[in-house]
């Protein structure tokens, strides 16, 4: 459950103002009146696409070079959250993961681990042996990833399931159906169903931000997956495309900026999908950076879910380093 | 002695979706010089390239109408800047096609590329030329824009291998359409050559589409495709031409009826066929507090 | 999971644009028949950078005879090459400068954020581009000018002088020579005093174009240069952008003469801010509004009227949006904020700030280390700003932003309307009816609904009121240069 609202108005920000009444309201009550809570939604700040786009085409101006790009690269690697979520996988496929996870250069050894591996829950076990000893986290996706097309019972017992083998993390989806439906309560309430389910984990929420379609909802959701007691807003599965765009992580950053002023309560930002070269995660970066503050530019305040990225990361680390271009023969392919 | 040089012949292929695919038939037939010579086998096109070509202007409606308009305009400069540059390959091909004077064939080819340029130039301009602010009788904000029709069948003019070619396609580019050309079926090696041009001056895949073969054979599947918006008759005779409008009916394409016999294409233009494939779509907004 | 108490911030190193690619000579004359060419009997003096103060090259100041020598190469041009030559020609000589201009991009960049101090990311993305695009645009009309609305076969005005600021120098010059030569008419062009050189880059990309000698002359110098050239007897048209002051006086000058006369003056565009509006869009177009070209924008939002439920939260949303902000040498790729072009303007900055907090008002400044050399302001707001104050009257023309209330739409419009100004104004509501509202009823040549600052070559710019008259852009644009 969050944390209740300071009751005197002048030791909050007027930012924060506007959001007081939702944040000193109990996330159950406001499960309970769906009417409520729909048009508590509707009351946020609207999104103009435009103006939104132009902001994210703006922070792609920055040029992050020489020693900010080399501090950036680390940075983004110590954030990622190495991902394998394929019907292919196999015990042998996760370990050797895990084992780039914790050593992602098989030549620096400077170079940090990454932030967690994320998995589908029946190999969460094997994860876990394979990085027992190192600081690497495991995630684990559950609630039917990624349609999140499932009875409420099958999604908590996935779960528990993934809970009950280790997972540090649990990555949810929230229900897109229920929330284009209009069923916002039903939403919120899967949200505190499965961060009770989680007990020690932590809990993402996932909002699959290329479903929801607008900014606007955008917004919305990331305020159910908040009040819900999200850990971390994801964008997406990385199933469906688009997944995650600069504009998406800027509303979402928003609505996490104005949610700590309301309620000082830090909550988390994952930008997952399709995020593949070095440039692209220096952006989101710098988006962090200039939106939410240089205090979320930290694994415990924002992930990349990411595969083929590191060795992007790797190969731009090289050419930061040694001034050449690295080969793809330079680091190991998994 | 000197070394007697070997000519490389060339192959005359269709040009579907930015690429230059054979006939889906492997069928050709034989283009004649102006004195009957063989000048080369052109592509025979099948109906089911005629198909293939209208799914790939299709495709690149989207792209092409959603790009703005200064975009486009560069985009169609571009095609003349290229053109420019090979007015020497165009010289010699409408030369071949037409049997004009180098001198005629020239004043042709310049002709065309000029026009291509006053086209470019139309892109960004249309839309304050046939759009319009309406003062309506109520509070109400109405306003009228133009927008493509989508995709357009052309039947080139047969009277003109070139310039013909480029007054009917430059003014349905122009305005954001896509097209599907039946080239001149006797002449098309002129067209051919525009189309390599196409290829390599940022024109998007499939926005243009150019198919050679028998007219009286292809004419008829382009015009009963329901997927077809327009349909531009400029080439056909009749009664070829009625029986093509009428095939159009199916879907109500917007068919321009073939210019009269004799027309003269260094005529001005007017705005006549920049706006002949636009749909005006006027739209009504309150204006209140 | 890994506890990262300690957070790392993310500086961004320097990155810095080469200067190499700008090519400056030591000294530049006149542009005046198709080359260059001293003075006569003009002086030389030098332009600086004002984000370092030194002296970048040495321009010459047209004299008397200098002028009367480019408006009878301009008039000789008219008469011949030019004037006879067909619409569809003059138009292949613009697309080619639109075409140069491009190819020439970051060069002119460079010149121009060296020369005027603004960051060169903005040259970059926003003056040079939006350049070219306004010759490519025109270029189009040259040969369709009886469809443009004007009559079958409207004729150019023939010698037109024009005089340019120095807020966007480029773009002004492609702004007024754009539509002029598309119509027929030949130019005489004056650069403003402290920022000559992109125009004199541009001399050599005509030159480049093989545009006929005489088509185009670019005479630089001062005030004085300019009240010559407009005042001259051979100049059929009279094109100004500037203050509202010195329009009067052009006004003035060319009362009861033959010249046709544009003007495009001053402003104090109202930032009309409701509480229903996408807030942090509208804090972009607020900071955009003001801050963008460090506030030497003549339609700037530098008033922000917003509804008062909201006001507090939007300030507090500003000037944490501020914080982000980064001020310093222009040719540093990350840099926002850019030089004051000129100790003059700085001071008079200064001045009117100074004039904010006599009267009342409360002042906030952005946090910001002011390099040693150069002439620098940081952004500031103002906020408890009466109607009255001097700084919700007077343009600055700097980055200073007056923040003013209102309760309803209508206190908003009359608030919004009350100034001899009428250039420009912002509105900001999802609601589409109320944007179609207050458009209709704002006196300003300019209304911007959800954004700010958006300029392209098809979409008229001008003012109402005091703000000047005549359109430049679109196919308004081409009225100012024709006989109609």
């Amino acid at each position: 459950m969050q944390t209740e609202a300071e009751s005197t108005n002048s030791a909050i920000p007027a930012i924060a103002q506007r959001y007081v009444d939702a944040a000193a309201l109990d996330a159950a009550t406001l499960a309970a009146s769906e009417d409520r809570l729909a048009r508590f939604l509707a009351g946020l700040p609207g999104v103009d696409q435009v103006g939104c786009e132009q902001r994210a085409a703006a922070l792609a101006t920055r040029s992050i070079k020489t020693s900010s790009k080399l501090r950036a690269i680390d940075l983004a690697i110590s954030m990622i959250d190495l991902t394998t979520l394929e019907g292919a996988d196999t015990d042998g496929k996760v370990r050797t993961l895990c084992a780039k996870a914790r050593r992602p250069d098989p030549v620096d050894h400077t170079v940090p681990s990454v932030a967690a591996v994320c998995v589908y829950p029946d190999l969460v076990a094997t994860a876990r042996r394979a990085l027992e000893g190192s600081d690497v986290a495991v995630a684990s996706v559950a609630t039917a990833f990624p349609s999140g097309r499932a009875s409420r019972a099958v999604k908590l017992a996935d779960v528990a399931d993934a809970v009950d083998a280790g997972a540090q993390e649990i990555d949810m989806v929230i229900d897109r159906g229920a929330f284009l439906q209009g069923h916002v309560g039903k939403v919120l309430e899967e949200v505190i169903a499965v961060k009770d389910a989680c007990g020690p984990a932590h809990l993402k929420v996932i909002l699959e931000t290329g479903e929801l379609a607008t900014y606007d909802n955008v917004r919305r959701a990331s305020w159910l997956a908040m009040l819900g007691g999200a850990d971390f807003i994801k964008t997406s599965t990385g199933k469906v495309s688009p997944a995650a765009t600069v504009p998406v992580a800027l509303v979402i950053l928003e609505a996490v900026r104005d949610y700590e002023a309301a309620t000082n309560r830090v909550i988390g930002v994952k930008v997952a999908g399709g995020i593949r070269t070095t440039k692209e995660a220096i952006r989101y970066l710098v988006a962090v950076n200039e939106t939410a503050g240089a205090e979320w530019l930290t694994a415990s305040r924002f992930r990349i879910g990411a595969s083929s990225l590191l060795n992007d990361l790797l190969q731009q680390r090289r050419k930061q380093l040694t001034g050449a271009y690295a080969g793809t023969d330079d680091v190991s392919v998994e | 002695m000197p070394e007697a040089r070997v000519e490389v012949k060339k192959t005359y292929k269709l040009f579907i979706a930015g690429a230059f695919p054979r006939s889906e038939s492997g069928r050709s037939y034989v283009v004649e010089a102006h004195d009957g010579s063989f000048l080369a086998n052109a592509a025979w096109a099948s109906r089911k390239d005629v198909r293939d070509a209208v799914v790939a202007a299709r495709a690149a409606a989207p792209k092409w109408s959603g790009a703005t308009a200064y975009n486009r305009g560069q985009v169609l400069y571009r095609v003349a800047e290229i053109m420019e540059d090979r007015a020497g390959q165009f010289v010699a091909a409408v030369r071949n096609a037409e049997g004009v004077t180098a001198r005629a064939a020239t004043s042709q080819v310049t002709a065309a590329i000029d026009r291509w340029v006053w086209y470019a130039g139309w892109a960004d301009k249309l839309a304050q030329v046939a759009g319009s602010a309406n003062p309506v009788a109520g509070p109400y904000f109405n306003f009228s824009v133009p927008e493509p029709t989508g995709v357009v069948g052309i039947v080139a003019p047969c009277d003109s291998s070139l310039l013909g070619l480029v007054s009917v396609l430059a003014p349905v580019l122009a305005s954001a359409n896509c097209a599907v050309v039946l080239a001149d079926e006797r002449r098309p090696i002129p067209a051919v050559t525009l189309t390599e041009v196409l290829a390599t001056s940022d024109v998007p895949d499939g926005v243009v589409n150019l198919l050679t073969g028998p007219l009286a054979e292809l004419a008829p599947v382009l015009a009963a495709h329901r997927d077809v918006d327009g349909l531009d008759l400029a080439g056909a005779p009749s009664p070829l031409a009625g029986e093509l409008e009428a095939a159009g009916a199916t879907n109500i394409k917007r068919v321009a009826r073939p210019a009269a016999p004799g027309y003269d294409w260094r005529r001005d233009p007017g705005t006549t066929r920049l706006l002949r494939f636009v749909e005006t779509k006027t739209v009504w907004h309150p204006i209140g507090i | 999971m890994r506890d990262d108490t300690e957070t790392a911030a993310l500086d961004y190193a320097p990155a810095p644009e080469s200067r190499a690619v700008a090519r400056l000579r030591a000294s530049y004359g006149l542009f005046i028949d198709g080359r260059w060419r001293d003075t006569v009997d003009g002086t030389v003096f030098k332009t600086v950078s004002p984000s370092s103060e030194e002296v970048l090259a040495e321009v010459t100041a047209a004299g008397p005879r200098d002028v009367d020598a480019a408006v009878a190469a301009a008039r000789a041009a008219f008469e011949g090459p030019w004037g006879t030559m067909p619409g569809r020609q003059r138009a292949k000589y613009l697309f080619r400068v639109a075409r140069l201009i491009q190819e020439r991009a970051r060069e002119l960049a460079v010149v121009e954020t060296l020369d005027n101090g603004k960051p060169i990311r903005e040259s970059r993305d926003v003056d040079v581009p939006l350049a070219a695009a306004h010759f490519f645009y025109y270029a189009g009309w040259a040969d369709k000018l009886e469809h443009a609305g004007f009559g079958p076969s409207p004729r150019p005005l023939g010698v037109a002088a024009q005089v340019i600021p120095w807020n966007f120098p480029l773009l002004m010059a492609a702004w007024k020579l754009a539509p002029a030569l598309a119509a027929g008419n030949t130019c005489v062009l004056k650069p403003a005093e402290t920022t000559p050189l992109s125009a004199l880059v541009l001399a050599d990309i005509l030159q480049q174009a093989e545009l006929p000698p005489g088509v185009v002359n670019i005479v630089t110098g001062a005030g004085d240069t300019g009240a010559g050239l407009v005042a001259h007897d051979g100049v059929d048209k009279v094109a100004f952008t500037g203050s509202t002051e010195v329009g009067r006086r052009i006004a003035e000058s060319v009362a009861g003469t033959h010249k046709r006369l544009t003007l495009e003056l001053g402003g104090k565009a109202a930032n009309i801010v409701f509480a229903d509006a996408a807030l942090d869009q509208a804090v972009e177009g607020i900071v955009n509004g003001i801050f963008f070209n460090q506030g030497h924008v003549c339609c700037a939002g530098s008033r922000l009227l917003v509804e008062e439920s909201v006001a507090d939260t939007v300030v507090e949303m500003l000037k944490r949006r501020l914080s982000t902000l980064r001020l310093g040498d222009p040719m540093d790729k990350n840099t926002d904020i850019g030089a004051i072009n000129s100790p003059e303007q700085l001071e008079r900055i200064v001045l009117l700030a100074d004039a904010g907090e006599h009267e009342g008002a409360s002042r906030w400044s952005m946090a910001c280390d002011i390099p040693e050399r150069g002439w620098w302001f940081p952004p500031t707001v103002f906020t408890d700003v009466s109607p009255a104050h001097r700084i919700a009257r007077e343009e600055i023309f700097g980055p200073v932003l007056s923040v003013l209330t209102f309760r309803t739409p209508d206190e908003a419009v009359a608030k919004a309307n009350n100034t001899t100004y009428g250039l420009s104004a912002g509105v900001w509501t999802e609601k589409g009816s109320r944007i179609l509202a207050m458009a209709d009823r704002l006196r300003a040549g300019v209304v911007w609904a959800n954004t700010f600052n958006r300029f392209d070559p098809a979409s008229p710019f001008g003012g109402f009121k005091e703000s000047g008259f005549g359109r430049e852009g679109g196919r308004h644009g081409l009225e100012a240069y024709l006989d109609a």
